[in-house]
């Protein structure tokens, strides 16, 4: 059984390394995306003060009038406080101000520049003087999180996504269409070790492909992994079980590679759009939110982003790790249970 | 009827299906069949397209399941041990892409416990001039060469092969029906479908002829053709109108490429022709074959 699971994978992967057009997009994609981002973003930072206020500018009227005229500063609406915090700490806001509390808190991270500039700011507004010294402080400590720093765990989430739904169910079919899967059921081969072969062969694939992407933005952007890299190497194992796993079901039974090709789409395009990818879901309805939490994706995104830029541990990041295995294990399971070769 | 066990035996076989959208009823693609394939023997099953043959096999293969019916093998139901006992060559099957022929055979070779030496398996299938080309660089002979050595690599019992020449020039088909002969002589049973009648005289022991998911004759090339066949086929190319001859004791057939009468009285027939004003300038004569039997027992031509 494993000589044939063996083969099945060697195969699978020569068809991987020789398909030049395929590797190379696996390789380039998430380069370019990530390329593209960092220099879209890149001077974005330095031309602005970022001030989050809980309820929105309207809110910190009267009190706060000067520093809403002041130049060269962009105000944010923030639902509350907690959820502001995390964007103060990764230096993505400068400060945050709450001025329905009472008394009126801000918070600002010590250890951002801009931060400096932007207390002095609040406190030296005339409008200010007479509740400043009543405003409450609270210090944040964190570092900043460039935008690409930020952005890079979901594109490399995303990459291995597409690779592992199209790699796999896309493939699938394609064998399915082509008589390859027929083939292959005239051999002592059974559905359990032509499965395991296609996703073990993944697996591994991905992991690599997101190695190579990793190490080659790092040796353009210098950032560090501030989490432990085999923790991060395991959360994307888990992540492209449950991905290859959607990949499966949707091929299990699936004739033609239009309908296949359309139903990844459907499955792919929410999650790249939900799961928190290219921005934050902050600021979104709490029902959408809640379906976004529910999506392999955002967990694969959220561990990873928590590992790489907070420096999250295994505690930290055991839900996301659990329910990924979860999805993937369930989902697995259903695959095989419905998988069929061909038509009758 | 001899008292050896058949290698593989078929009872009462039938598939079926519901009609295609819009039509009522079912459609019988085989129904009813049944036939024993011996141990060493190349057993063919003749028809055209459609009549159920390829469906026939599959179900042998137990690549599909039957509505009803029985497939013996050795005796019994086939266990799991069966797939590695037999080999199959489908009518359409793609190779799998990005791969040489040579991987392709190490590949699907080490898919088997048992398994032929593949230098054995190359020099029997003349696949050593392409052995490190890619799949995709091959031509339709030579991939119909490399998919009879993949039914081979584990060096099976039974070989299936679903129309392995169809498609292919006379020389390619030349050389695949010796490999065949080739592998029948290293004691393999063979069972092959085909709609080329000068195939199955050349390469069966025995064969069944089948149309409408029935075998409607069965027997070795000879005995169908002494028993069914016995005179001549009077063919005039390009000439219509068979229904002028109704009357006579012989059938005469509209083929579509000219009139054909089927007789054991080749000088009655002539003068018949000419009395009903037949033109005999590109007249032939010839003995008869099993695609005149298959015209003969249905009514319309084999590769119709």
């Amino acid at each position: 059984m494993m000589r044939r699971i063996l083969w099945m994978m060697r195969t699978r992967n020569r068809e991987f390394f020789r398909d030049r057009s395929s590797l190379g997009w696996n390789l380039a994609f998430p380069l370019l995306i990530v390329a593209g981002f960092a220099l879209i973003f890149s001077g974005r930072a330095s031309q602005l003060i970022q001030v989050g206020i809980v309820g929105g500018p309207e809110a910190a009227r009267p009190a706060f009038a000067e520093l809403l005229a002041a130049k060269h500063t962009s105000f944010v609406v923030v639902d509350s406080a907690e959820r502001g915090l995390d964007r103060v700490r990764h230096h993505r806001l400068d400060l945050l101000l709450d001025p329905g509390a009472s008394p009126p808190r801000y918070w600002i991270s010590e250890s951002s520049p801009k931060g400096y500039f932007a207390e002095k700011l609040l406190l030296s507004g005339g409008g200010a003087a007479g509740s400043a010294a009543g405003l409450s402080r609270e210090a944040v400590s964190g570092r900043d999180i460039p935008y690409v720093e930020w952005v890079f765990p979901g594109v490399l989430g995303m990459n291995l996504m597409f690779s592992a739904l199209w790699g796999v169910g896309w493939v699938v079919v394609r064998y399915r269409k082509n008589g390859v899967l027929k083939r292959l059921r005239a051999t002592p081969v059974s559905a359990f070790e032509f499965l395991s072969a296609q996703i073990l062969s993944r697996i591994l694939l991905l992991v690599g492909v997101a190695a190579f992407v990793y190490g080659t933005i790092w040796l353009i952007y210098r950032f560090e992994c501030r989490g432990s890299l085999a923790l991060l190497g395991f959360t994307f194992a888990l992540g492209a079980v449950s991905m290859i796993a959607i990949g499966l079901l949707v091929a299990s039974r699936t004739q033609s590679e239009e309908f296949a090709n359309g139903i990844l789409n459907f499955v792919s395009m929410p999650m790249m759009f939900l799961s928190e990818v290219w921005f934050s879901l902050e600021s979104a309805p709490g029902w959408v939110r809640a379906a976004a939490g529910q999506l392999p994706l955002t967990h694969l995104v959220k561990a990873s982003r928590a590992i790489m830029n907070d420096g999250a541990g295994l505690a930290q990041v055991q839900g996301h790790l659990f329910a990924l295995a979860l999805t993937g294990a369930f989902l697995l399971a259903l695959a095989s249970a419905i998988f069929k070769w061909e038509r009758d | 009827m001899s008292c050896v066990q058949p290698l593989l035996e078929i009872r009462d076989l039938r598939k079926i299906y519901p009609a295609p959208r819009g039509k009522a009823g079912v459609v019988r693609a085989v129904d009813g069949v049944s036939f024993s394939v011996r141990s060493g023997e190349c057993f063919g099953l003749l028809g055209p397209n459609g009549a159920g043959k390829s469906t026939t096999l599959e179900i042998a293969e137990g690549i599909l399941s039957a509505t009803s019916g029985e497939v013996l093998y050795k005796g019994a139901a086939r266990g799991p041990g069966f797939r590695e006992e037999v080999g199959v060559q489908f009518q359409n099957t793609e190779l799998p892409l990005y791969l040489s022929v040579r991987e392709t055979l190490e590949f699907f070779s080490n898919l088997f416990t048992r398994r032929m030496p593949l230098a054995e398996l190359i020099a029997l299938c003349r696949l050593d001039d392409i052995l490190e080309r890619d799949n995709r660089k091959i031509s339709g002979g030579q991939k119909q060469r490399l998919l009879l050595a993949m039914a081979l690599v584990n060096d099976p019992d039974l070989v299936f092969l679903d129309e392995p020449t169809t498609g292919l020039d006379p020389q390619a088909r030349r050389h695949l029906w010796d490999i065949v002969q080739r592998v029948r002589a290293r004691g393999k049973t063979v069972i092959l479908t085909t709609h080329y009648m000068e195939e199955a005289q050349i390469l069966c022991d025995r064969l069944v002829i089948m149309d409408h998911g029935k075998i409607i004759a069965e027997g070795t090339p000879r005995e169908l053709l002494d028993k069914h066949c016995a005179g001549a086929s009077v063919v005039l190319p390009g000439a219509t109108g068979a229904a002028a001859l109704s009357g006579l004791p012989w059938k005469a057939f509209d083929t579509g490429e000219g009139v054909e009468v089927l007789t054991e009285d080749v000088s009655a027939t002539v003068r018949a022709l000419l009395e009903r004003g037949f033109d005999l300038s590109r007249m032939s004569v010839r003995s008869r074959n099993l695609e005149d039997l298959f015209l003969l027992l249905t009514g319309k031509d084999l590769r119709a």
